[in-house]
């Protein structure tokens, strides 16, 4: 068993469960203690156990996934860079309102991953300093990631004025 | 200065420092390459604050891969880091081979090898060319251009494409390669020194060139680990780190002794720039190791696994072809994959491109997030040209090597 | 000199043919490079393949100074704007190359955020096909704008005041109903402003 595994089981005991798929290691916390338990996790895992590169967060949108009981999954990839060791903590959260603490406190990477998760998923960082869109204009209002909305998208690619000639 | 929340440019020029003046610095503009924008609070030409503005190019790259096979998503991942495609490509299959469990053959390793080096000496060449050429040193931009017509023969010669090659395929390659393209990777490799001479002749002690990036632009290692950079921005900042020696994939393990991780020590531009070059000459000692020791056999998995297209002769002469080329295209059919999710990473040009895969059990994925080095490296930005002059912006972009297509998505 | 004994001491000819040959030979790219296209006129550009050969090597990023906007690389929905008042800023004569799948029909990427072909939005001249094109075939493209200017221009541009209506394809744009509350970025006066954070 990792040396970190020790360090949560004591500190967070029943908190969240693991699995292994090829190499990679995950923590993986439930859709109800998500919120309490992910920014003390995180931080015990940076102060602790090394792990001192946030090097990605994803969102997934699990509507239809086979086994799913959580839509929203966020997904932290932690390095330890002494050690080349990874790590991946999977947080869900749920609609109506997908909220989540923001880790910007330890991490500067985690601010523009938490607002493309957010311009994504709609997933609400509580605590990030500044959170708003970051890759589709400001005025969309839909989230495109999300399994319900269209590849194609409503139509708001076609939505603008035309320039002719005589406009010039 | 340390980094402070990204607030609103109208906010910052507030009641008390009203001097302050704001500059809209693209989307289109030459320095920033292609579409970045940056709102800059200026104090006279003393940058107080940058706010970068970004999604210009976003195109739902990571919508298509939902949508998308795990084979057709290759002409999208191309178009990811477009000065170093097949990078791009060597990282996607590597993630999709590690989910269906596939081992592939030594020769695909090494090709694999040879032509992601080749990538990464292309990328190289590119940021040290447009970097010189936007502090003003045109003659290392036509330099740096005409190696990478030779990497984009080899690349054509290879695959047909000049520019995205396309070429990888899952459990494989398109094709094998011709003894034409080992003649012409050999030649590369006696010729490249020359250039590469050439290219640190102009700038190494060009006095322009050295003034306006040493010093600019710095990035301490713990910043750079605490913003998760990766790459040569981070390896330029001390942190020594790279996957080619730290979880060594494809070929690397066997060419490990061939090869050295260059670092820095300062984390400005000039040590950005200097790792650049040092990569390229590492890359070099990889190529001619490697083309020298490509094993024989196969480039593709086994035809009875049942995982990889079988090639014409195959599908037109025999049933069990036929009837794996039709399961691999059917829409409903393809890859069979367990409903797992994994993280896959490799070093390319730019620093670590991962791909985080969900798959559901049918032969598309769930979500294809990636994990673009350059929005990473970007979000450094506003910290590291903060205080710094308006004229070293293209200073800090360039030795950045921001590509807006892996920036945006 | 045998040249001289050949032609006679004066030409008769239009002063628009005279003005278009002038133009023509000079023609001031204006690269609008978003993506992977842009490098490839980056090539075109550099040693190889080399545009000045065809007056085109003056490459100017500033759209007052340009008279061809070469629109490389896909153009996604918040750069519509951005493009249209660069085009706009363009004095006139000008012309326009869509250059690459992408710019011309959106290519591969037929996803919510990217323009299918900025011919609905801005007139363009010469469309290239490839993704992206080969140097050669901007080359080619450049010729045939050559070819448009020697045909149809005129000393005082006014066969483009001819053309007041919008020749490109069908506009796709449509009404959304009240349930899909997602509005374009705007237009070229207002999209690029600087937004407030949401909280």
């Amino acid at each position: 068993m990792p040396a970190y595994l020790d360090t949560l089981n004591a500190k967070f005991p029943k908190a969240f469960t693991t699995s292994t798929f090829r190499d990679n290691h995950r923590v993986v916390l439930s859709g109800e203690n998500s919120y309490a338990v992910l920014f003390p996790l995180l931080k015990c895992l940076k102060t602790e156990c090394g792990f001192d590169m946030l090097g990605e967060i994803g969102g997934i949108d699990y509507l239809n996934y086979p086994g799913a009981t959580d839509r929203y999954g966020v997904v932290y990839g932690l390095t330890n860079t002494t050690t080349g060791e990874r790590l991946f903590v999977k947080a869900f959260t749920n609609d109506p309102e997908p909220e989540l603490p923001s880790v910007y406190e330890m991490w500067k990477s985690a601010d523009w991953m938490e607002r493309e998760v957010y311009d994504m998923y709609g997933v609400k960082f509580v605590g990030h300093p500044d959170l708003r869109r970051i890759l589709m204009p400001h005025e969309f209002a839909a989230f495109p990631l999300r399994k319900d909305y269209p590849l194609r998208g409503y139509g708001e690619r076609h939505n603008f004025q035309t320039v002719t000639r005589a406009d010039s | 200065m340390p980094i402070e929340a990204a607030t609103p440019v109208e906010d910052v020029a507030g009641a008390d420092r009203e001097y302050l003046y704001t500059l809209n610095f693209g989307p289109q503009h030459p320095a920033t390459h292609t579409t970045l924008r940056l709102i800059l609070t200026l104090d006279g030409e003393t940058i107080v604050k940058a706010v970068p503005d970004i999604g210009y190019l976003h195109s739902g790259f990571e919508k298509l891969g939902e949508d998308l096979d795990f084979n057709q998503y290759v002409t999208v991942v191309d178009r990811m880091n477009y000065i170093s495609p097949f990078a791009n490509e060597c990282a996607w299959f590597h993630t999709v081979e590690k989910l269906l469990d596939i081992e592939i053959t030594p020769r695909c390793k090494y090709l694999r090898t040879i032509l992601s080096e080749l990538a990464r000496i292309s990328d190289h060449l590119l940021c040290i060319g447009a970097a010189a050429l936007d502090l003003g040193a045109l003659t290392a931009f036509l330099y740096a251009f005409n190696q990478r017509e030779m990497v984009y023969d080899i690349m054509e010669f290879a695959s047909g494409q000049r520019f995205h090659p396309s070429y990888c395929r899952v459990g494989g390659l398109m094709a094998d390669i011709s003894d034409d393209v080992v003649a012409k990777i050999r030649s590369y490799v006696k010729t490249f020194p020359k250039a590469h001479a050439d290219i640190t002749g102009l700038l190494n002690r060009n006095r322009i060139f050295v003034d306006r990036t040493k010093g600019i632009g710095v990035l301490s290692k713990e910043e750079a680990i605490n913003t998760g950079c990766t790459g040569p921005v981070a390896r330029a900042a001390g942190v020594v780190r790279d996957l080619r020696k730290d979880e060594p994939y494809l070929a690397y393990k066997d060419l490990a002794s061939s090869f050295k991780v260059v670092c820095g020590k300062g984390g400005d531009c000039l040590n950005r720039y200097l790792v650049r070059m040092g990569e390229m000459a590492e890359s070099m000692k990889i190529i001619h190791a490697a083309v020298e020791n490509i094993p024989g056999g196969p480039v593709n998995v086994n035809l009875e696994d049942k995982l990889t297209i079988p090639d014409k002769n195959a599908t037109y002469r025999s049933i069990e072809g036929l009837i794996q080329h039709f399961e691999l295209f059917m829409w409903n059919r393809r890859w069979e994959t367990p409903v797992e999710e994994v993280y896959g990473a490799q070093e390319t040009a730019n620093g670590e491109l991962g791909f985080y895969l969900v798959a559901d059990g049918s032969g598309k994925a769930f979500r294809a997030r990636t994990r673009p080095p350059s929005f990473i490296h970007f979000a450094v930005f506003p910290q590291m040209i903060e205080g710094h002059q308006i004229s070293d912006v293209p200073a800090v972009l360039g030795s950045l090597n921001i590509i807006a297509a892996e920036l945006d998505r | 000199m045998a040249l001289t004994g050949l032609l006679p001491d004066f030409l008769v000819t239009k002063m628009d043919a005279l003005a278009s040959m002038l133009r023509k030979h000079s023609l001031w790219p204006m690269p609008f490079a978003t993506a992977c296209c842009g490098i490839e006129l980056m090539a075109t550009a550099s040693s190889r393949y080399d545009i000045a050969r065809f007056g085109s090597e003056a490459m100017r990023f500033s759209p007052r100074q340009c008279d061809l906007m070469i629109v490389a690389g896909r153009v996604a929905m918040k750069m519509v704007p951005v493009m249209q008042r660069i085009w706009l800023q363009m004095p006139e004569p000008k012309w326009c190359i869509s250059m690459g799948a992408c710019a011309s029909s959106g290519g591969v990427f037929d996803t919510y955020a990217v323009v299918q072909g900025i011919d609905r939005f801005i007139p363009v001249d010469v469309y290239v096909p490839g993704c992206p094109p080969r140097p050669e075939q901007l080359i080619r493209a450049v010729l045939d704008i050559q070819e448009k200017v020697q045909r149809t221009g005129t000393i005082d541009a006014r066969e483009f005041a001819a053309r007041d209506t919008y020749a490109g394809p069908t506009s796709l744009a449509r009404e959304l109903g009240p349930d899909q509350t997602i509005v374009a970025p705007g237009d070229y006066n207002t999209a690029t402003r600087f937004r407030r954070p949401l909280n």
